[in-house]
């Protein structure tokens, strides 16, 4: 801010408010939106037990598992491109995990990193064909939509004649690799929690004593640290800044010396390694996988990243919004059920909060672009 | 203009000839470029202006002529080898991105880092501060580096990316219609930029088909007309209406044989 050399400085210009530059940041409105959901669910649902620790623990899961898909589609959507085949990749990537290690019986932590390797394969060859082709990714992660999704229901079917695959919880156990998926962390904290009487615990049977809520599952801190790591990364490294132009201009990147063929091709295998983290988190929780599972997923990323203040078209947006609008996915989602709401207006509350949010979205680039 | 016999051209183009199949889009055009001046490269559309800068700067290679950078005779293969051997284009369409900060903008593609911890991390300090000081010797007070470049006016987003290109060192510095789109206030404003850099020292080559942008700035100038050069003229010696008339075809080439001292 230097305005001491007065002379060149464009008295057309207005100063701008500090309202408008806050504004101007791209999370503002999933942060504004956060505060008004836990102020509505404080004010109308604080005795249903929202907010004691199950209550808590519920909502942060299910927040914590749209943070982890939403993470991954928030980088891509910045970098310019859509991944339709998410959820499907969640229900292929559980799948694999059964297969190979229940039905096929390799040790589970070989399961998991083939799981990882293979659908990070298929977001790489996603990311391929978008790039030589030049065909909208929406098209051709329509495609993997249907295909991954056909693959989930037919091997299980042709391999055990079911859809579902149960025994995952007996095969990881004793596994180094698994409890990094499906474990609990700080359960001595809890523990200690449930003794001094700060939280509930069970009042009878086997576990009587022992805290309700026994530790953090693994899947809250793998959406924490993703969550850190795609900020980091998006704002604070080079890359990051090869993000931002290559969904802004890939023409006037790539003339700028922007890699933006790797930059897609690698947000591409983010965004599956996101859903693969996901998938097995989930299937090492349930100890089975469906082919039914993460049907709808790749849209309620997308909303949560819309909410997070994201642009469509690309080149703008940040990791914390699309966390942030993770957490009131969530936080609406379980709060409707805690307080008793018939749970269908959850959606009619998403289609009105999403168009609100694209709305808003596009105002605010108005005004970073000074478009008309 | 003593820069002529004290220096010597930092890019010369000599008997330069592009053929595409049976078109001939350049038949035969000289020129030369020294530090610290501006050569306005003028011509109506399709005289070969594009044509001819791309030849410069990479894209295209001569079928028949010669280049030679700094003394020595170059065969560009690709633009990035020219943009390395320091000639830099800033196009009409510019190499800008709305969307990101002035100063994202300014450093996409080449961002400083800072190590911390073994890792990388891109240098906002610095770069904030490069884009601040770089803009303001080009006499543009940024409100703040962060700032959009889609809140700049067309002529400043101009002035950001010739900053940058000669903040990332070009010594020749093509600018392609730097001025066709905008309004006067924006163009004199772009003029001012130019003459900064080359104050600074780097060869400009300045394509316009504008006669008034030409001469605001222009130390010597070259009317390109269907793929030949009419000559290269010094700045006194020509008139405005001598300029236009050899863009519009050359009708009044005999008159101006001896104002432009023999070069046609």
């Amino acid at each position: 801010m230097s305005e001491t050399a007065s002379n060149p400085v464009d008295e057309r210009v207005k100063r701008i408010s500090p309202l408008r530059r806050a504004l101007i940041r791209p999370e503002l409105g999933a942060m504004v939106g956060t505060i008004a959901v836990f102020a509505f669910f404080i004010l109308f649902a604080f005795d249903s037990g929202m907010f004691n620790s199950q209550g808590v623990l519920n909502w942060a899961t299910v927040s914590a598992q749209f943070m982890i898909i939403a993470v991954g589609a928030c980088l891509l959507m910045i970098a310019g491109e859509f991944d339709l085949s998410v959820g499907s990749m969640i229900g292929f990537a559980g799948m694999m995990i059964a297969i190979f290690g229940v039905t096929i019986g390799i040790p589970m932590w070989a399961a998991i990193l083939l799981t990882f390797v293979l659908c990070i394969a298929i977001g790489a060859l996603n990311g391929f064909i978008v790039i030589r082709t030049g065909l909208p990714s929406f098209i051709v992660t329509l495609a993997f939509l249907f295909i991954l999704r056909g693959f989930t229901i037919f091997l299980p079917q042709l391999i055990e004649r079911k859809t579902i695959i149960g025994g995952i919880r007996e095969a990881a156990e004793g596994d180094w690799l698994a409890p990094i998926f499906g474990g609990k962390i700080l359960g001595g904290l809890f523990v200690w929690l449930g003794d001094a009487g700060l939280i509930a615990t069970f009042e009878r049977g086997t576990r009587e004593g022992q805290p309700v809520v026994d530790g953090i599952p693994m899947l809250i801190i793998w959406a924490l640290a993703l969550v850190v790591f795609g900020h980091v990364l998006l704002t604070r490294t080079r890359f990051g800044n090869w993000i931002f132009a290559a969904g802004g201009d890939a023409e006037a990147a790539r003339n700028s010396g922007v890699p933006v063929t790797r930059v897609k091709m690698l947000m591409f295998m983010f965004t599956a390694f996101c859903a693969t983290v996901f998938a097995i988190c989930q299937v090492m929780e349930f100890g089975s996988a469906g082919a039914d599972r993460g049907l709808l997923k790749e849209f309620e990323a997308i909303i949560a990243v819309v909410i997070g203040g994201a642009l469509l078209t690309g080149g703008y947006g940040s990791v914390i919004g699309a966390a942030l609008g993770a957490v009131i996915f969530g936080v609406v989602q379980q709060g409707l059920f805690f307080a008793g709401v018939e749970s269908s207006l959850f959606r009619v509350f998403l289609g009105v909060i999403l168009l609100g949010a694209v709305i808003l979205n596009t105002y605010i680039r108005r005004m970073i672009t000074g478009e008309r | 203009m003593n820069t002529r016999s004290s220096h010597a051209p930092i890019i010369q183009m000599r008997n330069i000839e592009k053929h595409f199949g049976p078109v001939i889009a350049l038949a035969g055009v000289s020129l030369d470029v020294y530090p610290g001046e501006c050569h306005c490269l003028l011509g109506d559309n399709g005289a070969g202006k594009s044509t001819f800068i791309k030849t410069m700067s990479g894209v295209h290679k001569p079928t028949r002529g010669e280049i030679v950078f700094n003394g020595a005779p170059m065969n560009f293969e690709t633009p990035r080898d020219a943009m390395e051997a320091g000639i830099a284009t800033v196009h009409q369409h510019l190499a800008m991105i709305p969307l990101m900060s002035v100063s994202r903008n300014f450093f996409m593609g080449n961002e400083p880092v800072k190590r911390i911890a073994g890792i990388n991390f891109f240098d906002h300090d610095h770069a904030n501060s490069v884009t601040m000081s770089e803009m303001r010797r080009m006499g543009i007070n940024l409100r703040a580096p962060d700032q959009a470049v889609g809140t700049l006016s067309g002529g400043e987003r101009q002035t950001v990316a010739i900053a940058r290109a000669v903040y990332f060192g070009a010594k020749v510095l093509i600018l392609d219609e730097p001025t066709s789109a905008l309004g006067v206030r924006q163009t004199s404003n772009v003029l001012a930029t130019i003459d900064t850099v080359r104050k600074q020292g780097v060869a400009v080559v300045f394509i316009t088909h504008n006669v008034r942008h030409a001469l605001a700035v222009g130390d010597r100038f070259t009317v390109l007309n269907r793929g030949q050069t009419l000559g290269t003229a010094q700045r006194g010696q020509i008139t405005p209406d001598e300029l236009q008339d050899m863009m519009a075809g050359g009708q009044e080439m005999a008159t101006l044989e001896g104002s432009l001292g023999g070069t046609v």
